[in-house]
C-alpha cells in the first residue's frame, strides 16, 4: 500500500452562518488521481482549499506529509504552496503581461531560482503538455486550450507533491478538455504526482482513480468502502453483480430500453 | 421489468389482492410498460409456490371473491437482496434503475434509505465503467474507431449518470410521491 501523502480529519468549514463542511474527513495516496465531486454547494470547492491550505477549517485538522499545515501561518502554507503543493484553477490566472514562458517559470523565480535556469524548467514543462512553440507568446494569443496548458505547466513546474485542480476543464469544450486531462493524468502518473481534481462532471471524475462524493457537505462515497453511505446507519449489502467490461460497442441491441415517452 | 420484484414490493407495503396490486402498479409505474392482469395473477401464484408470497384470506366487496396476497419473511429477504445488487453498468437503463427507485421507497420509508444508498452504490457502478472507457480511450496506440466506440458509451453513461444525480435530488419529492 502507498504512503498516504494529505489527510483531512473532521473538517468543518462555514460561511458566515452557511456551513459547507460537516466533518469531513478523507485521505489521498501518494501518487494517486482523485476526483471530489458533488453538485454546486456541496463543499467540493471548499474541501479542495482546505486542503491546499489556501483556506483554514474552522475545526479539524489538515496532515501533509505527516506534519500539520491547517494551523500554520499564511506565510508558511503560501511557502508550501510555491513549492510541494501546485493549485490550478478553472481559468489558469496567467499574467497577461508576461510571455508564457515567464508565467510557468513565475513559481520557480519566486522561490529564488536563477531566471535562465529557471526559464529552462519551465520551456522544459511546456514541452510536456505539447505547447513549449507558445513559450514566447502571450496569454492574450492562446486559445482557452492551449492557456490551460500553460497553467497546468506551472502548476506542476515545481514538481509539487499534490496538485489541486477546481474545475480545470471548466472553461473548455469536450475535446481540449479531453487533452488537457490525458497529458494531466499522464504526467502526474510520470511523476508519482497526486492530484486531487474537482468537478461535477461524471466524465472528468472518470480520469481519476477514485473519487470521493460529496453531498451537503459531507462525504457519501470515498471509494474506499465497500458501499456508499446514504446518511443512514444502517448496515449495507450492496454488492455489484457484474465485473465491467472495457469493451465499447455501437451495438447496444440488448441493452434495455428507456421508453420515457410511452405508457 | 421485473414484474416478481414489483409485485413484492407494493405487497410490502400491505396486503392486496391481484385487482388492486394492478392498479396500484398503473399508480406507482405510469411510463412503464402496462402489466396485464392475467400477468399479475399468473406471477401471484409463482410467487405463493415459492413462497415469497401467501394467501392471507377472501375480499368480497359488492362483486367477486378476490384472493388477498400477502408478502411473506422469505419474500422480504428475496426483495431486499434484488435491491441489494446494482443494475449492470450498460447505457440505457434508466427504466430498471426507476422501477428499483420506487420498489425501495416502498420497502424503506425513511428518508435517507434503501432508495439512497442504492442510487449511490449505482452511481459508483457506472463511474466505474466510465472510468474503464477512459481508460480505454486514453490509452496508446488507440485506434480512432475505438475511441469514438468509448465516446458513444461514455456519453450514455453519462446520460444515465446524470440523471441518477438528478434522481437523488428529487428523492424526498419522488418518497413523497410514492407514499402518498
Amino acid at each position: 500500500m502507498t504512503a498516504t501523502v494529505l489527510t483531512g480529519i473532521d473538517l468543518e468549514r462555514a460561511y458566515g452562518k452557511t456551513p459547507a463542511l460537516r466533518g469531513v474527513s478523507c485521505a489521498v495516496r501518494a501518487g494517486e488521481i482523485v476526483a471530489i465531486t458533488g453538485p454546486s454547494g456541496s463543499g467540493k470547492s471548499t474541501l479542495l482549499l482546505c486542503l491546499a491550505g489556501v483556506l483554514v477549517p474552522d475545526a479539524g485538522t489538515v496532515t501533509y506529509d505527516g506534519r500539520r499545515i491547517d494551523q500554520l501561518p499564511e506565510g508558511e502554507r503560501s511557502r508550501l504552496r510555491r513549492t510541494e503543493l501546485g493549485v490550478l484553477f478553472q481559468f489558469g490566472q496567467l499574467i497577461p503581461e508576461l510571455p508564457v514562458a515567464e508565467n510557468v517559470a513565475l513559481p520557480l523565480l519566486l522561490s529564488g531560482a536563477r531566471r535562465k535556469a529557471a526559464l529552462a524548467t519551465a520551456t522544459e514543462w511546456l514541452d510536456r503538455f505539447g505547447v513549449a512553440d507558445l513559450a514566447a507568446r502571450y496569454p492574450g494569443e492562446l486559445s482557452g486550450g492551449q492557456k490551460q496548458r500553460a497553467s497546468v505547466a506551472r502548476a506542476l513546474v515545481t514538481d509539487p507533491r499534490v496538485l489541486f485542480a477546481d474545475e480545470p476543464t471548466g472553461a473548455l469544450d469536450s475535446l481540449a478538455g479531453e487533452q488537457l486531462l490525458t497529458q494531466l493524468t499522464r504526467v502526474a502518473r510520470e511523476n508519482g504526482t497526486a492530484v486531487l481534481i474537482v468537478t461535477h462532471e461524471a466524465q472528468v471524475a472518470a480520469y481519476a482513480q477514485r473519487e470521493i462524493a460529496l453531498w451537503d457537505g459531507a462525504v457519501v462515497d470515498d471509494g474506499l468502502t465497500d458501499a456508499p453511505t446514504a446518511g443512514a446507519r444502517r448496515g449495507s449489502r450492496l454488492a455489484v453483480d457484474d465485473a465491467p467490461q472495457p469493451v465499447a460497442t455501437f451495438d447496444d441491441s440488448d441493452a434495455p430500453s428507456i421508453e420515457p415517452g410511452k405508457g | 421489468m421485473s414484474t416478481p420484484q414489483v409485485l413484492l414490493a407494493l405487497l410490502s407495503a400491505g396486503a392486496r389482492h391481484g385487482y388492486d396490486l394492478k392498479r396500484a402498479y398503473d399508480v406507482r409505474f405510469p411510463k412503464a410498460r402496462p402489466l396485464a392482469f392475467g400477468q399479475v395473477y399468473s406471477t401471484l401464484e409463482r410467487l405463493t409456490r415459492d413462497g415469497l408470497a401467501t394467501e392471507a384470506g377472501v375480499e368480497r366487496v359488492d362483486g367477486p371473491d378476490r384472493t388477498v396476497f400477502a408478502i411473506t419473511d422469505a419474500g422480504r429477504e428475496s426483495l431486499r437482496d434484488w435491491l441489494d445488487v446494482v443494475e449492470p453498468p450498460t447505457p440505457h437503463v434508466t427504466n430498471a434503475l426507476f422501477t428499483k427507485v420506487v420498489a425501495a421507497l416502498l420497502v424503506d420509508e425513511s428518508p435517507d434509505g434503501l432508495a439512497v444508498t442504492y442510487l449511490r452504490a449505482q452511481r459508483r457502478a457506472h463511474l466505474a465503467r466510465m472510468r474503464d472507457f477512459t481508460q480505454v480511450k486514453t490509452a496508446d496506440g488507440v485506434s480512432v474507431g475505438e475511441v469514438l466506440a468509448a465516446d458513444y458509451a461514455l456519453a450514455h453513461l453519462d446520460a444515465d449518470l446524470r440523471w441518477i444525480d438528478l434522481t437523488l435530488s428529487r428523492i424526498s419529492a419522488l418518497r413523497q410521491e410514492v407514499l402518498a
